[in-house]
């Protein structure tokens, strides 16, 4: 069901819901995305609260070191929603 | 009687443009209750009245730009009939609203507010007079200023109703012309027509929020004489006793590191309380309560610094939702008066951008600044030993006139106390 391009607009739309300037055309997926679109610790855990909303993924805080990269974090997500 | 005033919000603001009335004559009113826009350097702030009554007269009216304390309204009190005090107040306002030097925005045409008739008021339908901003919610107003949407504009297409922010996009999405799809094809493009050779209207608000921090920042220097020390205190214990609370429980749930460090200091300012207050006239006034300041940056740039109201009564759960909340309102331009009238320190932390160390300017009328640096693994000595432990660099920064490096160095040492066994907090 859920596509890894699926997967990619709903991270994509949760970062711009609290940062609608952030360009993804610009971004490379392959560095960390936090210090690329300025996502601060408060940032990032609405974006791990919106991501168990809207995916049903719950990212724990141990793992957040698996999801620094866009590419890295479709990875985890697109392998956690496949184990189910 | 009760006179509702325009309020300081901040010691570096000095009027303020009444935006919008949220309240009519013969309105109940509850303590907390939004019932006025007021927009300051800081943007548009929903100002909330702190007594409860009954609205009897709007003094001022939408567009007025009026200092610090001028009254706004009048509100009749438990058992005053509201009509009553209208009626006996109508010569008394008038001659209050002309003592306060009023001064008007240069633009606003509009008549003062005028007394004895409150029927007078402009029907809430209506287009506003030329000449007034039009009226729009404070969420609204920051996403035109995003968009570039001229709320003007769009105010008298929409016939003066109140703009909220899904007319705002909807404005921008039609100027956007052909290329949206969703633009009506054939007919002309409704919505304000596009006007590129135009200032950016995002420009203004941002130059005088800068204007703003540096008349805060200006009197700070050359009022305060400041003194700074600063610690690394190791993070590990804290960060372990997080690590657990946060394990079991779903993202909504989980606290922030920066929510511990605010509960330790505010826990650090009560064994050491004369870094909490202020200094108005030669004297410092301690504060009983504990309302941090927290400092926060805007991605259009600038910053605001909302208050965590009494931080040392709330366990962590209870800290995070508060934090979560304030600076979700900050970040989205909806701040309320309440956010930034009272703070009595400020912390800043400039951690998540990777700052070892900050060095802070006291945010008047306040006595002192913590700054918060990054969290990161370092060389620390243990039995001997040098081992790897994450350890953050606390700074002080603190005003000479009122406590000497002694106090300062008191606080860190509380702090430090606090961090390395939060067990004991």
């Amino acid at each position: 069901m859920n596509t890894r391009d699926e997967i990619r607009q709903v991270v994509v739309d949760s970062i711009l819901a609290f940062a609608p300037e952030a360009d993804f055309d610009a971004l490379d997926p392959g560095r960390p995305f936090r210090d690329e679109l300025d996502i601060d610790s408060f940032d990032f855990l609405n974006l791990i609260v919106a991501l168990h909303e809207k995916l049903g993924v719950d990212i724990p805080e141990a793992d957040y070191g698996k999801v620094l990269t866009l590419d890295a974090m479709l990875d985890y997500l697109e392998a956690r929603l496949g184990a189910r | 009687m009760i006179e509702f005033r325009m309020p300081s919000l901040g010691a570096d603001m000095e009027d303020g443009t009444l935006v919008e009335w949220r309240v009519s004559p013969g309105d109940a009113v509850e303590r907390g209750q939004v019932v006025c826009v007021v927009d300051t350097q800081k943007g548009a702030i929903d100002v909330e009245t702190w007594e409860a009554g009954t609205v009897a007269r709007l003094v001022a009216a939408p567009g007025e730009k009026l200092p610090v304390g001028a009254p706004l309204a009048l509100l009749a009190e438990g058992g005053e009939d509201w009509q009553a005090v209208a009626a006996a107040t109508s010569g008394q306002a008038a001659a209050k609203a002309a003592q306060a030097e009023v001064q008007r925005m240069p633009a606003a045409g509009a008549p003062p507010a005028d007394a004895g008739r409150p029927q007078a008021r402009p029907d809430l339908g209506a287009s506003p007079p030329p000449g007034l901003p039009p009226r729009a919610s404070p969420a609204a107003r920051r996403r035109a200023a995003e968009l570039g949407v001229d709320l003007a504009a769009l105010a008298a297409n929409l016939a003066g109703a109140p703009i909220r922010i899904e007319d705002v996009e909807r404005a921008a999405g039609e100027a956007a012309g052909p290329t949206s799809a969703s633009a009506p094809t054939g007919g002309p493009v409704e919505g304000p027509p596009e006007a590129p050779s135009a200032p950016s209207p995002a420009r203004a608000p941002q130059q005088a929020m800068r204007d703003a921090i540096a008349a805060a920042m200006a009197r700070s220097n050359r009022e305060i004489p400041h003194y700074y020390l600063g610690a690394e205190i190791d993070v590990e214990a804290s960060l372990a006793w997080l690590e657990a609370f946060n394990a079991g429980r779903p993202p909504a749930e989980r606290v922030l590191f920066v929510a511990l460090v605010l509960r330790a200091i505010a826990q650090a300012l009560r064994e050491v309380p004369d870094l909490n207050g202020s200094y108005v006239d030669g004297h410092f006034r301690r504060s009983e309560a504990i309302h941090i300041g927290v400092v926060t940056a805007l991605r259009g740039g600038g910053l605001v610094v909302p208050a965590v109201h009494d931080v040392d009564r709330l366990e962590p759960p209870a800290l995070m939702a508060v934090l979560r909340d304030v600076l979700s309102r900050a970040r989205s331009g909806q701040l309320r008066s309440s956010d930034l009238a009272d703070s009595t320190i400020t912390v800043s932390n400039m951690g998540d951008l990777g700052v070892e160390t900050v060095y802070g300017v006291i945010y008047p009328p306040q006595v002192a600044l913590v700054g918060l640096g990054r969290v990161a693994a370092r060389p620390v000595v243990r039995d001997g030993a040098v081992v790897a432990a994450r350890t953050m660099h606390v700074t002080l920064s603190g005003d000479h006139r009122v406590t000497d490096g002694l106090v300062g160095a008191r606080f860190l040492s509380a702090l430090r106390e606090r961090l390395e066994r939060p067990e004991a907090a």
